[in-house]
């Protein structure tokens, strides 16, 4: 498909769309990457996930209804990562009374 | 069953049969176990080796008797082969356990097991006191079934069974004492030794089958002839390696250096393995195949020369020794090489003759030195330390040195006869039994037409008289040196005559080698009516061989090389043997011997002899010093250096890599996302 047929099946807010999801998962990979505390860390990452989430929604205007149901797996399986790495972060808070992720050296080997 | 119909020999086994074959091998086996197994199990408990031992050899003695008497009853012109099971069967190749019964097997089984049965009765006093006595015994009884497998062997691999086997044994008892280094050492290097001469033994088995599609001793000695070339290459190669096999097994150069240090071993063994019987083997071998020997003139050449070069060679030697069992040890090598001249030139009944007198005399001397080193080391150890074995302590020095005897006939009477009795057979005094046996090995290698071999054994005939007279003087005459000089009174004290257990012994031999040699009376002087009673007892055994070689113009001339008959030379070597003898005592006695301690190095040729022509030295920067170091160069640079490497540099390479990825781990979470992102542009860059 070209680029102008692509841009003629999702329409104008469609393009504002993906534009958004491309710029928003940007933002969270650069604050995953050079952020040092956990909790921003950690939200950049459901940045990301929304992200994703808003263009596969812009796409299910092309494609049909599969992509917002995915969408729905997606948020569902990101609460449940919410769970699990904020209890994870609260623990490592408990132990070292930081979340300066570069105080922590304990994933090797 | 009977293989001799295969052979094709007509007449073969008339009228005899042997009488419980089986029972010759089975009861020094028997004895074995039985012995063995009381070495761990009542070790302390010396009733039962003292009566297993000497009793496993004495019944298997009285079956040999019974089967001799009545082979001599009958009319054997062939061999009688007893199969007792079928072996090795394979294609072409099939071996049974055969037992060959003739003439020649049935003398060598009467030697070995009543020979062998007086040593086992004298052992009981002379281990009296070993904590090892049952473990002796064992292994004592497990050589003599080895020694009769050997000689009953009807094939050359079961032979050589027997062959390895009393191998085994000799190492056994050499390092019977095996706390003791170099004693151990000693067993090693009889075994080295002989394996060099059994890769000769064995390659020639190979040769032979190759040549004749059997291993049997009947179809092969009858189908030789027909077989192979007379003096082709095939048969010079499959004699000389067997005769490299005898040189081993019976000690001629080169290989002769393993029998002096063999002494290390109970002087009942030296008696029994080291001289009358296993040496006795390459003789033994060659008279076994004497149809291939006369088939290659070439053969028999060489070992009548190594065989006269040996006598000579050990007999000058043995004059300059001191130790008792290391002259005797190379008189043996010295009566072996004229067993070989005897065999070599031709005369294969005188090489037996010989073999078999002197299994009597030589057996007489070691079991008579066993008594002096016996009565000697139990005098400086007051009577009892308990270890019957002979071997010095440091307080006072060695009792096999005959620096520390002397005078012993005040001592030790019976023994002090039976040694003379000894000494005059082996230096060939007449009427005694080496006189006969040697005296017709001179006569026939000059009758042959071997003018130089005749003039050594002659020679060696004279050095034999000399070092046993020598021998005799400085342990039984003069005055005692055990205790120092003059310490006859302290002496007198503590030397006794050994027990009836090992002088009775004595005396039979003693007996044997007086009457040993009347069993073959030369034609030329007919004082009995025994006269070549062994030659033509041995005849139909070597016919063929004699056949062979008169075919070929090798017929004695009855004249030696320098003219006269054979009564003549007869007489000459009588007197050139009571001459040294009467010499050698008369020089000799009047001179003081210093003892052991005082005893200064000799100088000049005498200490070449003395060294043993370093021979041994020789042995150690020819062949050992430049094996070590090859051996060390395989151990450092291929064993250590590139196999270790190797294993070693996998080990480092795998660590090496461990610790490269290992660094990629930081346990930063941030450069995990780094590389979780590269990763992923990665694979979106690979996929669109």
């Amino acid at each position: 498909m070209s680029e102008a047929g692509m841009a003629g099946a999702l329409g104008l807010n469609g393009l504002i769309a993906l534009f958004v999801s491309a710029i928003l998962f940007s933002i969270g990979v650069i604050g995953v990457l050079l952020r040092r505390n956990a909790i921003i860390v950690f939200m950049c990452v459901e940045l990301m996930l929304n992200a994703a989430n808003l263009s596969l929604v812009a796409f299910s205007r092309m494609h049909g209804i599969e992509g917002q149901i995915f969408v729905f797996f997606v948020m569902a399986v990101a609460a449940a990562e919410a769970a699990v790495g904020l209890a994870i972060i609260i623990a490592i808070f408990r132990h070292y009374e930081v979340v300066d992720l570069d105080r922590f050296r304990l994933l090797k080997w | 069953m009977s293989l001799t119909a295969l052979a094709g020999q007509e007449g073969a086994g008339a009228g005899f049969h042997p009488v419980f074959p089986w029972l010759i091998l089975a009861l020094p086996l028997l004895g074995a176990a039985v012995n063995g197994l009381g070495a761990f199990l009542w070790r302390d408990d010396k009733r039962i080796p003292t009566i297993v031992g000497p009793a496993a050899l004495l019944g298997s003695f009285a079956v040999v008797l019974v089967n001799f008497i009545g082979m001599s009853g009958a009319e054997l012109h062939g061999a009688e082969v007893v199969r007792l099971w079928s072996w090795i069967v394979s294609g072409d190749l099939s071996i049974g356990v055969d037992l060959q019964f003739d003439q020649l097997s049935m003398l060598m089984c009467m030697i070995v097991t009543g020979v062998g049965s007086l040593i086992h009765i004298y052992s009981v006093g002379y281990m009296r006191d070993d904590p090892g006595y049952s473990r002796y015994f064992s292994y004592l009884n497990l050589f003599v079934f080895f020694m009769l497998v050997l000689v009953l062997g009807a094939s050359f691999p079961l032979m050589f069974v027997g062959w390895e086997g009393v191998g085994l044994c000799s190492y056994l008892l050499i390092g019977f004492w095996y706390e003791n280094r170099e004693y151990a050492n000693a067993g090693k290097k009889a075994f080295i030794m002989n394996r060099i001469g059994d890769a000769g033994f064995l390659v020639a088995m190979f040769l032979v089958f190759t040549a004749f599609g059997t291993l049997d001793f009947v179809p092969v000695l009858a189908a030789a002839e027909g077989t192979l070339a007379y003096g082709g290459a095939l048969v010079t190669g499959i004699t000389l390696l067997l005769f490299l096999g005898c040189t081993g097994k019976s000690a001629q150069i080169p290989l002769h250096t393993w029998l002096p240090d063999a002494m290390a071993g109970p002087t009942p063994v030296s008696a029994l393995i080291h001289a009358a019987t296993m040496v006795t083997a390459g003789v033994y071998l060659i008279a076994r195949t004497s149809v291939l020997f006369a088939l290659s003139p070439v053969s028999q050449g060489v070992v009548a020369a190594v065989g006269a070069g040996t006598a000579l060679f050990a007999a000058s030697i043995a004059i300059r020794q001191y130790d008792i069992k290391k002259v005797l040890a190379y008189s043996t090598i010295s009566q072996l090489g004229y067993m070989f001249l005897a065999v070599g030139v031709g005369a294969f009944t005188a090489g037996v003759f010989h073999l078999m007198t002197h299994a009597f005399f030589k057996a007489l001397l070691f079991l008579g030195a066993g008594a002096v080193i016996h009565a000697v080391h139990h005098a400086w150890a007051h009577g009892d330390d308990g270890h019957g074995d002979g071997h010095g302590d440091a307080h006072h020095g060695d009792p096999n040195d005959m620096r520390n005897h002397g005078g012993l006939r005040k001592f030790m009477p019976r023994t002090f006869v039976f040694m003379w009795v000894a000494t005059l057979a082996i230096a060939g005094v007449p009427p005694l039994a080496g006189f006969f046996s040697k005296d017709e090995i001179i006569w026939y290698s000059g009758a042959y037409g071997y003018p130089i071999l005749w003039g050594v054994a002659l020679a060696t005939a004279l050095l034999t008289a000399v070092y046993m007279a020598r021998l005799m003087v400085m342990t039984f005459h003069g005055g005692n040196r055990t205790f120092g000089h003059g310490g006859d009174a302290e002496a007198g004290r503590r030397l006794h005559e050994v027990p009836a257990v090992m002088w009775a012994p004595l005396a039979v031999l003693a007996v044997l080698s007086v009457v040993g040699g009347w069993a073959n009376i030369p034609e030329a002087l007919p004082l009995l009516p025994t006269v070549e009673w062994l030659h033509h007892w041995l005849e139909p055994v070597f016919a063929p061989a004699i056949a062979v070689k008169e075919a070929h113009g090798f017929s004695p001339e009855y004249r030696s090389p320098v003219g006269g008959g054979e009564a003549l030379w007869a007489g000459i070597s009588a007197a050139i043997a009571i001459a040294a003898v009467v010499g050698t005592v008369r020089a000799l006695s009047p001179k003081p011997v210093p003892t052991e301690a005082e005893a200064v190095a000799p100088t000049g040729f005498a200490r070449v002899l003395h060294d043993k022509w370093y021979v041994d030295e020789l042995y150690d920067r020819a062949i050992v010093r430049p094996s070590l170091a090859l051996w060390r160069a395989c151990w450092r640079i291929v064993d250590a250096g590139i196999i270790d490497g190797a294993v070693n540099g996998a080990g480092r390479a795998a660590r090496l890599l461990g610790w490269a990825g290992g660094q990629l781990q930081t346990g930063r979470v941030t450069t995990y996302l780094v590389a979780f992102m590269l990763g992923a542009l990665l694979v979106l860059g690979v996929l669109s």
